[in-house]
């Protein structure tokens, strides 16, 4: 771990500002990926913008029978809501399924969705990584890469996304508000924040430097079933090879790609009367496994099919 | 002293064991300071002054050579004490392997010697500064360049070399080749983890010219002889301590750069010395157990008697540190079958150290011949429990020589009544609960039992408390405990009367922890010295006109309730201690194996019960109960018994479902650094597993009649779960872990 200056911020607008003037700046919310991947000298902050104690935990309902989760509230707790639970099933099985109690304890809806890729040679820092090191290559390509990506992957990167939570709030058509450096605020759709690798898997989001995620609001739920449904290696505490979010007709795909993957295909063709497997199968057309992920393919047009089968009992 | 055979067979106080203590689920001796954190761990021993913390940089590249070394980055930055690396290290060290000492254990092992890199991961430098942080910045400064070589990264079972040995019973091809069912099956396990809790770790300090060292290993005798040797220091200078251990598994049975730089550096620096490895450099720089692949021929008749029998496993270890994962041993041992066929072969890789992992040879073979026999049951439409009693071995099927204990065929047929193996269903996939297919396999358990020479010093002070003093460890098996249990029956006082410590170099020297024999030979040697201990008492008392047992023949004299007594007459030992040698009593006991325990066939065994379910939309197979049943002599403690044999069960449901590591051909890197990447089961994965023990004594195993319970549990553990898959849903996956993506292509289309 590098040496590092440590401010607690105040308020968002003033942690968004703090974090645009200091070169190296990063937010430090939970901490349960930053502060690991700083002991890896995967992530080298030179400033670390401390939101924890912001008073951004609330979770209330808002204005059109939306909820407004608050970007600090813990994934515990927002998994433990009764209107979550009540309403937005789909995200308290998002949440239940990722992580350990005590990581979900600590680990922050805010960042949640800025967590870092689980892939292998991002976390070694041996390995060329286009993500840390733009240009150095991507190690995946070729390597053992039974994790990564197999929808909207490029040359420079197939990296998967880890974030169970993100992918419920696809499904569910969430927005995501910010604060800017400014002080101006605006809203993000859940599908426009996180962005695919292209040429530049470094560029992980939309977000511009300094601006923080202060909420996740969460509109009406759509009518129809909600499920979550994650495949791992082991029953609890792993990664999904592949995970699927269904609300109403909407469906949203987890572990295949580097963002939570809305199956817009997939729901047309449902939309048309295509039975399920047909419909996965068309959403997962132009998929690519790389060798090591084939699997993912055809696992997750298996779980898609079963998961829209269960959402709609 | 001594024991023979004949010994065994007098009135024994393990045997008669008055108070009970012997077999009763006594609760860890050290357990309060663990659960309350409290027990100092190698890392966390306190210092007699501030110490200096030490970090070991890791090669970036698999195979070649360090050119140069930039330091002054590091050497400039804050706290920095010390940097070490293969161009700027101690003066004046030995010879790597050199050994000056009559009888070491170990050779010296200088620091960064040679400037190659043998594998990916390995230390290539060193930085030592006034806190962690600083060191770790430190370390992260330093810039090593090199040279890179092509390396061997790639395990092909085609390149392995015939090693150490093949075994031929009868004639092997002739009986295959006639046999009228016949099994040819090849399997593959990968390479395996540690992942003991505690990492590795060293806390080093000086005092004039003796060193004290904390680390966490399973034995303390090599590591102190490494220690004077690569110091070039009497060994008796060398106080080597291991009192609470993490976790060791074979893993702490070498040992890592933390244990001689922390010592080197502490007499560099005159200051104490902290090294712990980091999780990822326990993955990549420390061993593990190597990958596998084993092929499997098995020739029968139509009733189900193998004529022939064929085990030959191809393995990987590091070049200049040879290791065979003896795949092929147990199954010497194991069914009766004319004509025979084991051995190994050998690959040598660039990649880090294979070593020793629990059960080392067993819990790899296990993975193949258990399935195999699952396999052959369904071909001759056999149960697979009536197929290994139809081959159950009278004596032993290689050497001839009769069993000591064996019941096998019990531990089946026990627990198949208590696990309702009768409701098993032969045909594969026909068993549905919901979304789940679900089975039932077996597997038969044998671990080989082994006893090595050890003393043990007791005391008895005049407060009466025995005191045991021995070079054991207690790696979380409950050495402590069992060492406790034994002196107090011995001894007939009270468990709270017995203090024990260990894990200590100027200790009487055991063995240590591993081959499952830990409790069998240090417990040996505290019997030994507890019998050696009655009679020096027994003597000063009888001998005593102020005793009031004085005059007593030697054979009515007896030791209970912390009284020794005879006739009615009785005195506590305290009375007797304090009277007679207040600065207390002290005897060492020594066990030392008889030659004549080599002519019996000793083994722990066992069978494992395993009901699974596989999911049929994703392929996710998912342990739903386990029950292991086993025969290992005498058990001294049910509750750190069971501890053992179900941390091996699940560790073998590990090895089924979810373990694995691999080597990138690219960079001869593991691609599992991190207990994230490398999935042992977590308490979800175990949802209902119980296991237990059939009664048995093996009188011909040691004075205590007990075998090793520490590895048999693994053993065929893995086996079960792969043919209860089999059972599930008809996937025979001979290639481990069975994960999803393996058992995806055999479940039936959803439409």
């Amino acid at each position: 771990m590098r040496p590092f200056t440590y401010e607690r911020a105040a308020d968002a607008a003033g942690a968004a500002k703090a974090a645009a003037e200091t070169p190296g700046a990063r937010f430090l919310a939970g901490g349960t990926n930053l502060l690991d991947l700083m002991k890896l000298d995967i992530e080298q902050p030179a400033h670390l913008v401390d939101v924890g104690r912001l008073p951004l935990a609330r979770i209330e309902d808002a204005p059109g029978g939306a909820l407004r989760i608050g970007a600090m509230a813990s994934n515990s707790a927002v998994a433990a809501d009764a209107r979550v639970r009540r309403a937005y099933p789909v995200l308290a099985q998002a949440l239940l399924s990722g992580g350990s109690p005590q990581l979900r304890n600590k680990a922050s809806v805010g960042g949640n969705l800025l967590q870092r890729t689980r892939c292998a040679y991002f976390y070694d820092t041996a390995k060329p990584c286009n993500k840390r090191q733009p240009g150095a290559g991507c190690a995946a390509i070729g390597g053992l890469n039974r994790m990564s990506a197999i929808l909207g992957t490029s040359d420079a990167c197939i990296a998967a996304h880890p974030s169970d939570m993100a992918v419920a709030l696809s499904a569910l058509n969430a927005t995501v508000e910010t604060v800017a450096p400014d002080g101006g605020q605006r809203v993000i759709d859940i599908d426009d924040l996180h962005r695919l690798p292209g040429e530049t898997p470094q560029v992980e989001t939309s977000l511009a430097p300094g601006e923080l995620i202060t909420a996740v609001v969460l509109p009406p739920p759509p009518a129809g079933g909600q499920r979550y449904r994650k495949v791992r290696d082991r029953a609890s505490y792993a990664s999904g090879l592949a995970s699927v979010a269904v609300a109403g007709d909407r469906i949203a795909l987890g572990g295949v790609a580097l963002k939570p993957w809305r199956a817009h295909k997939a729901e047309a063709a449902l939309k048309a009367g295509a039975p399920p497997m047909a419909a996965a199968e068309v959403e997962l057309a132009a998929a690519d496994g790389h060798g090591g992920a084939d699997f993912k393919v055809r696992l997750t047009c298996r779980l898609m099919t079963a998961v829209v089968l269960e959402a709609q009992r | 002293m001594s024991t023979t055979l004949a010994d065994y067979a007098a009135p024994n106080p393990i045997s008669r064991n008055r108070s009970g203590v012997i077999g009763r689920a006594v609760d860890r001796y050290e357990g309060p300071l663990k659960v309350s954190g409290t027990a100092p761990y190698a890392y966390e021993v306190e210092t007699p002054s501030p110490p200096v913390y030490g970090v070991l940089v890791e090669a970036a590249i698999g195979c070649g050579v360090v050119t140069a070394v930039d330091d002054a980055a590091a050497r400039a930055a804050p706290g920095v004490k010390l940097v070490w690396h293969a161009f700027h290290r101690p003066a004046d060290q030995p010879e790597k392997g050199a050994r000056s000492y009559v009888g070491s254990q170990s050779g010296a092992k200088p620091v960064f010697a040679e400037p190659n890199v043998r594998f990916f991961g390995q230390p290539v430098a060193f930085v030592a500064a006034d806190t962690l942080e600083n060191a770790c910045f430190a370390a992260e400064l330093v810039r090593v360049t090199y040279e890179e070589t092509p390396g061997d990264f790639v395990f092909d079972p085609l390149q392995g070399e015939i090693c150490d040995g093949e075994s031929r019973v009868g004639d092997f091809e002739a009986a295959f080749a006639e046999a009228p069912i016949q099994l040819d099956e090849t399997y593959s396990t990968p390479i395996e983890n540690h992942c003991q809790m505690e990492p590795c770790a060293t806390t080093a300090w000086w005092d004039g010219e003796v060193l004290t060292v904390h680390t966490s290993v399973q034995m303390v005798k090599p590591p102190q002889h490494l220690l004077a040797e690569t110091l070039r220091i009497p060994r008796a200078n060398v106080h080597l301590l291991s009192r609470y251990i993490g976790g060791g598994f074979g893993g702490k049975g070498s040992t890592y750069e933390d244990l001689e730089m922390a010592a080197m550096a502490s007499r560099a620096l005159g200051q104490p010395v902290k090294i712990a490895l980091t999780r990822r450099q326990m993955f990549n720089a420390t061993v593990h157990r190597p990958a596998t692949v084993q092929r499997v021929r098995l020739g029968a008749t139509p009733d189900g008697r193998l004529t022939a029998f064929a085990l030959e496993a191809v393995t990987h270890c590091a070049r200049g540190a040879p290791f065979i994962e003896r795949a092929a041993n147990f199954s010497r041992g194991l069914y009766a079958a004319p004509n025979r066929l084991t051995g190994h072969a050998l690959q040598t890789l660039d990649i880090a150290v294979a070593s020793a992992m629990r059960a080392p040879g067993e819990a790899s073979g296990m993975l193949s011949l258990e399935c195999a026999m699952d396999q052959l049951a369904e071909q001759l439409g056999l149960d697979p429990i009536e197929l290994r009693i139809r081959n159950e071995a009278e004596v032993d099927p290689e050497t001839g020589h009769p069993h000591s204990a064996r019941q096998l065929v019990e531990c089946m047929t026990d627990g198949a009544r208590s696990f309702g193996w009768d409701k098993r269903n032969p045909r594969p996939g026909q068993v549905r609960d919901g979304e789940w297919l679900v089975g039932m396999g077996m597997a038969a358990a044998i671990r080989g039992n082994f006893l090595l020479p050890a003393k043990a010093a007791m005391r008895v002070e005049a407060d009466g408390r025995v005191i045991v003093r021995q070079g054991m460890t207690d790696i979380g098996t409950g050495s402590y405990t069992i060492i406790a249990q034994i002196a107090a029956e011995t001894m007939g006082v009270p468990i709270e009367r017995v203090v024990v410590e260990i894990g200590d170099s100027g200790f009487a020297p055991a063995p240590g922890s591993g081959g499952q024999f830990g409790a069998a030979s240090a417990g040996s040697a505290v019997y030994e010295g507890g019998m050696l201990m009655r009679r020096t008492l027994a003597g000063m008392a009888a001998g005593d006109p102020a005793s009031p047992i004085y005059g007593a023949a030697a054979e009515d004299i007896d030791f209970r309730d912390g009284l020794i007594t005879a006739s009615n007459k009785s005195e506590t030992l305290a009375a007797l201690v304090s009277r007679l040698m207040p600065s207390g009593v002290e005897v060492v006991g020594d066990s030392t194996p008889v030659a004549e325990s080599r002519t019996f066939s000793q083994h722990a065994y066992g069978a494992h019960f395993v009901e699974v379910g596989v999911n049929i939309v994703t392929g996710e197979p998912r342990l739903r109960r386990m029950l292991g049943v086993f025969a290992c002599g005498r058990i001294l403690n049910a509750k750190t018994a069971r501890s053992q044999i179900t941390g091996g069960m699940i560790w073998g449901v590990g090895q089924a479902l979810s373990e694995f590591n691999a080597v990138d051909p690219r960079y001869g890197s593991l691609i599992a650094q991190d207990l994230g990447g490398y999935l042992a089961p977590v308490h979800a994965d175990i949802v209902d597993l119980d296991a237990y023990f059939l009664d048995e004594v093996d009188d011909k195993a040691n004075p205590l009649g007990i075998k090793g319970v520490g590895e048999v549990g693994i053993c065929g553990a893995g086996a079960a779960v792969a043919n209860a898959i089999y059972n599930a849903c008809g996937a025979r996956i001979r290639d481990y872990p069975i994960t999803p993506d393996k058992l995806l292509p055999f479940l039936p289309e959803l439409i």
